[in-house]
């Protein structure tokens, strides 16, 4: 097994500890439409480091996704545009390089993880081609070679009879094992970052699990950092170690995982958390943020959150609040943590 | 896969005896007597005609007639022309002509079509993409006949690159102008479903996952989106191959191609039976063999199809 996902990043030298791997810098982009200009994402900022793992949150429209096809630079352009930032990727930023140059990053360095198996892979293509395509490509390696790594590479993520299975087409496997396979295709140059785009979403509650786990098996195992894309905060909880929650095209509270469940920081997050449905609240109404994300054309003014917001006020109406570090009720820092609220001390200490 | 190609064979023995039996009675359908015409404008001697009609089996019933037709086709004898020559024999030397014919429409529309369709598709919105609208739109309202006289008057007469009409139909060079215009309204067609396939398909999920592998752009588009998109191509480009056969009774005409196309126009108005039965009884052939053969190469290019 070690031969197939032999250690490339090797090559490029370990990073120190806690040295992010990826870093994402005040990043805008925005979509020209023939209605106006839509700011899918304000300034951005997060960074991974190698094992670790980031969970980004939010709602559709919310750029979370748009953040992830524009660091792939799979982005649409146009009519997508990138107005602002830097991407570091080991430090170096990825916007500056040629298309040549990131192509060699994609796949090899920094690999995606899509939503819907089925339509991500190609329907016409059998996995094992799809899979081997990665090393012929990437390593010049012979049609047989690939197919026996391909074969490896279905081993490794657990799906039955791959031998017998490699020359199937997507459209013979099950959802979960379609999902394993777009997981061994990201896992197959064995990348330093992996970025999931709601990886368990088109699934079976029964199959996201063993999907969730499986990959964050596999990132431990090689130590890649993850960044795990989901409106689910369920699946968040288990496997990630820090959180970004993002509306609107900004990022408006960021916490390690247990503090942020614990006792956010940003009441959007909390109407998130009081979302979920309980067990113990059987028969009572389920909690709803009312209103609707926002049009990104026309954001409101402010807070972009200030309308479906229980506490805002006209201070929240007038100015967008900066990303404020976080402090406990002894005014001590709370580290990694953030939000972007007026009333941020309120909402988390009141 | 067997079985289906055996089905599908079985399918062609019903679709077989339907289009044959239609043109057998539409052919005795059509007025006048093709017998009675061999005296030109003079009346017909009665006896001499009986005669005749006794050796061609026109004095038997229809049905019996369409019987005896059926049982010589089915032990690979054509029937015999008025002029006492075998119907086989008029076939095997329009066809290779025709077959070249249509070869070289064929492949002028293949490679012209989709690479038009395709750098149209991939520069959508774009001014190449915009002029091979036009351009296709041109050749689409343009009925072939005026097409024909127009290159046969540009390139024939006033450039002499060619000569207007051929002169030996066996020599292929001569072809190459019946042949584009021939294939020039598939052409368009071809071209216009690459593009629109193209476009809708670049789009597509698994192209975005082909261009997060890291693979270069020449084979994103090569493996990954060509290869989706000429599905629909193919279809018709099947259908088209049917129709390039048989349909080139116009073009062959005004390049006076010694081909099927040729030959049937004279069958038809000589109203002989035997021969106009013949040729497109071997056409419904050719149909049917394209049709299988687009269904064999749809499922090699869609395994969805394949295993369903």
């Amino acid at each position: 097994m070690t031969t197939v996902i032999e250690n490339d990043s090797q090559k490029s030298g370990r990073l120190e500890v806690g040295t992010p791997l990826l870093e994402v810098k005040d990043l805008h982009v925005e979509f020209h439409t023939r209605d106006g200009v839509a700011k899918a994402v304000n300034g951005v900022n997060y960074s991974v480091a190698a094992g670790e793992t980031l969970a980004v949150l939010g709602e559709s429209g919310s750029g979370k996704s748009v953040t992830a096809q524009t660091i792939m630079g799979i982005l649409d352009m146009p009519p997508g545009k990138v107005t602002q930032g830097e991407i570091l990727y080991r430090g170096q930023d990825m916007l500056k390089m040629s298309n040549e140059e990131r192509r060699k990053i994609r796949g090899r360095k920094i690999a995606m993880i899509f939503q819907d198996a089925l339509s991500a892979l190609n329907p016409v293509l059998s996995v094992g081609y799809q899979l081997g395509e990665m090393f012929r490509v990437h390593q010049g390696v012979s049609k047989a070679e690939a197919k026996a790594k391909a074969i490896e590479l279905m081993d490794r993520v657990r799906i039955p009879a791959a031998k017998e299975r490699v020359n199937d087409y997507p459209h013979q496997f099950s959802g979960g094992m379609r999902q394993r396979i777009m997981i061994a295709m990201a896992l197959s140059l064995q990348p330093d970052l992996i970025i999931a785009d709601e990886p368990t979403t088109a699934l079976d509650v029964t199959v996201q699990a063993q999907v969730m786990d499986l990959l964050a098996e596999l990132q431990a195992e090689y130590n890649m950092g993850l960044i795990l894309i989901t409106h689910d905060l369920g699946v968040v909880a288990d496997v990630a170690d820090k959180i970004a929650v993002m509306y609107a095209g900004r990022i408006v509270e960021t916490a390690p995982v247990h503090e942020l469940y614990a006792n956010p920081a940003h009441p959007y997050t909390k109407g998130l958390l009081r979302s979920i449905p309980r067990l113990d609240q059987k028969g009572q109404e389920l909690y709803a943020i009312k209103g609707l994300p926002p049009n990104l054309l026309k954001v409101p003014a402010g807070c972009a959150f200030n309308p479906r917001c229980d506490v805002a006020t006209d201070l929240c109406r007038t100015e967008i609040p900066a990303l404020h570090h976080v402090t406990d009720k002894d005014g001590k820092e709370l580290t990694g943590r953030r939000s972007a609220c007026h009333l941020w001390k309120e909402t988390l200490h009141g | 896969m067997g079985r289906f190609v055996a089905r599908r064979l079985l399918q062609m023995i019903p679709v077989f005896l339907g289009t044959t039996a239609l043109i057998f009675f539409m052919v005795h359908l059509l007025p006048g007597d093709p017998l009675a015409a061999l005296w030109g404008d003079k009346a017909p001697d009665p006896v001499q005609l009986a005669a005749l009609r006794h050796q061609q089996h026109f004095d038997e019933p229809l049905i019996q007639q369409y019987l005896d037709y059926m049982g010589g086709l089915f032990t690979g004898d054509f029937g015999k022309a008025l002029d006492g020559r075998p119907v086989l024999d008029k076939i095997t030397e329009a066809l290779p002509v025709t077959v070249q014919l249509a070869l070289l429409a064929f492949g002028f529309e293949i490679v012209l079509g989709i690479g038009i369709g395709l750098f149209a598709g991939l520069r959508r919105g774009k001014v190449f993409d915009k002029s091979a609208l036009v351009f296709t739109l041109l050749l689409i309202s343009i009925p072939v006949p005026v097409l024909g006289f127009l290159f046969q008057t540009i390139f024939g007469i006033n450039l002499k690159w060619v000569k207007p009409t051929v002169q030996d139909s066996t020599d292929i060079t001569q072809l190459v102008l019946p042949a584009i215009v021939l294939g020039s309204l598939s052409l368009a067609y071809v071209a216009r479903l690459t593009r629109t396939s193209i476009a809708e398909n670049i789009k597509a999920d698994y192209v975005r996952t082909a261009v997060a592998k890291g693979l270069p752009r020449r084979r994103v588009i090569g493996t990954h989106l060509l290869r989706n998109s000429l599905i629909p191509v193919v279809t018709f480009l099947g259908t088209d191959l049917g129709a390039l056969m048989g349909g080139a009774i116009v073009t062959e005409g005004i390049f006076n191609v010694q081909g099927v196309g040729h030959a049937l126009y004279q069958a038809i108005n000589m109203k002989e039976g035997a021969t106009v039965s013949g040729f497109v009884a071997f056409l419904v052939i050719v149909y049917l063999a394209a049709g299988l053969i687009v269904d064999l190469l749809y499922a090699v290019l869609d395994p969805r199809i394949r295993y369903a």
